[in-house]
């Protein structure tokens, strides 16, 4: 156990001196691997805080409920009791009065509204469940639809339905995106242990005749491709902060353009942590491959 | 104890290099393989030390039968051999102590203790004050001894060697030669490819001649 753990700890600081024996070269590798995951990664965040801007927009997930103009307080009240029971949210009832007063404060309408006999509005319900899930939304609004003396439930599905698919495209791409420079940081992996294991040939020779065994001669490239992957993967988190506290200030504006309050959010330290994770692997993977091919020669 | 019984090797192509060759070599003793250039030393030496695998016949080393081992079972074993080429084998980027101190990592020893051991298998072979210079600021007959150096500080059980006086002048050769006497005389079996006849006069070892891969009569 001391043994192992003496080579483990010997393997992580050889390959701590590769890193810094050249430092331009580490500085470059570092920077095609950081590049290659910031882009996927700014992606996951973009598409993230989309996702957060498109559920916490007023109104997009709203279901209005109408009541027939014959509903009484009591039929009210019974819908009240359902909508306390099924709908895991907020609702607001809108009587009919006071959406007549809002009708009568709008611009040019105040005529036409005191010209009618009789209030032409029935008693509403505006709910907001906690479920934004464009299918969890249909769902509810077929319940509510089959509820006494509801005469009409509006449900802007389409647009969430468009929302939601745009989103999920948008993650497919992503996905495709990262699969690619994941592909890519293998390959970088790939040929810089592929380079040093074609200059650390006679050690490894040496080695092996004097009794080292395969774990010995392959741990250093391991740690090195981890090592490589996981600082890239902490490149790239920088990168994608630095990018996000640029944006910051234009989103802030655009949304207090639009009458609302947004602020990005900013991926934490599971995120990071997760993306020199996601590195360490790709770069461990890549060392995996390089050296078992590169090594075969030595056999 | 070395013990080969039908010992043959076939290389690629059908040539054999060592042909039916059966000997014993008891613990701590010195053998001399000799036999002109191509009788199949370097060969015989390759299979003692597992960098050869035998074609057919058996090799058994301190009980075990190098013939039969598993791959993964070969790293262990080289490390009871001190291997010592002609060429050296020396790391080039490391220095005399580096260089010495590979086996030790390669066994996993702390690098406090392992650095101890490895200045005193330099000191046993006069190199201590070199010990930061790299190979190539060292003359032949100190590289060969840095080998050697390198060779025992793991305290095997056996040491090898193929030609290790083969590139040096007279003096450093016999340099070499008390170096390797030392070891048999604390108890090592020193096990010396080699044509160089001085070794005969000089300590009167046990030898083992080959010709043409067969062992003379």
């Amino acid at each position: 156990m001391n043994a192992w753990f003496t080579q483990h700890r010997a393997a992580l600081v050889a390959a701590f001196r590769r890193l810094w024996a050249a430092p331009l070269n580490t500085l470059l590798s570092l920077l095609v691997i950081g590049i290659a995951l910031t882009l996927p990664a700014f992606g996951y965040v973009a598409l993230d805080n989309l996702r957060d801007l498109g559920r916490n927009a007023t109104g997009v997930q709203q279901i209005s409920l109408f009541m027939n103009l014959d509903a009484s307080k009591k039929d009210v009240g019974e819908i009240e009791n359902r909508l306390r029971a099924a709908a895991n949210g907020k609702w607001r009832f809108v009587p009919k009065e006071e959406a007549l007063k809002r009708m009568q404060s709008s611009e040019g309408m105040a005529e036409i509204v005191a010209s009618l006999p009789r209030n032409p509005l029935p008693d509403a319900f505006i709910v907001e469940p906690t479920n934004t899930e464009p299918e969890a939304l249909e769902i509810l609004r077929k319940e509510i639809a089959g509820w006494p003396k509801v005469a009409h439930v509006q449900l802007d599905s389409a647009w969430v339905k468009r929302f939601d698919a745009f989103l999920r495209l948008g993650k497919l791409a992503l996905w495709m995106l990262a699969g690619l420079f994941a592909a890519g940081l293998v390959a970088v992996t790939f040929n810089t242990i592929r380079l040093q294991v074609m200059a650390q040939s006679a050690e490894i020779e040496v080695a092996r005749m004097i009794g080292a065994t395969d774990g010995f001669i392959r741990r250093p490239f391991y740690y090195f491709g981890a090592l490589q992957g996981a600082l890239g993967g902490l490149l790239a988190a920088l990168l994608v902060l630095g990018a996000l506290r640029l944006l910051a200030g234009p989103v802030g504006e655009l949304a207090t353009l639009y009458g609302g309050a947004y602020s990005l959010k900013l991926p934490g330290f599971a995120a990071i942590a997760a993306l020199a994770g996601i590195g360490a692997l790709l770069g461990w993977l890549g060392a995996q491959l390089s050296v078992s091919l590169s090594l075969r020669k030595f056999d | 104890m070395i013990e080969a019984s039908n010992l043959t090797k076939r290389y690629p192509g059908g040539f054999e290099a060592v042909k039916d060759v059966s000997f014993r070599i008891d613990a701590g003793q010195m053998v001399l393989i000799t036999g002109h250039s191509g009788a199949g030393k370097t060969t015989l030496v390759k299979l003692i030390s597992t960098i050869e695998r035998p074609t057919s016949g058996s090799l058994v080393v301190n009980g075990q039968n190098l013939a039969a081992l598993g791959r993964h079972a070969i790293p262990h074993v080289r490390r009871h051999f001190g291997l010592v080429f002609q060429d050296q084998k020396l790391l080039f980027d490391r220095n005399a102590l580096d260089n010495v101190l590979l086996p030790l990592e390669i066994a996993g020893l702390p690098r406090r203790e392992a650095i101890r051991r490895a200045q005193a298998a330099l000191d046993k072979v006069g190199l201590l004050a070199r010990e930061k210079a790299r190979p190539i600021a060292l003359s032949g007959g100190e590289q060969q001894r840095l080998a050697i150096a390198r060779a025992v500080v793991n305290r095997p059980t056996i040491l090898i060697a193929d030609e290790p006086t083969g590139n040096l002048d007279a003096e450093s050769g016999t340099a070499i030669l008390d170096i390797f006497a030392d070891f048999h005389r604390v108890g090592v079996t020193v096990v010396v490819a080699t044509h160089d006849q001085s070794w005969i006069e000089r300590y009167h070892p046990n030898v083992l001649r080959l010709d043409h891969g067969r062992v003379a009569a």
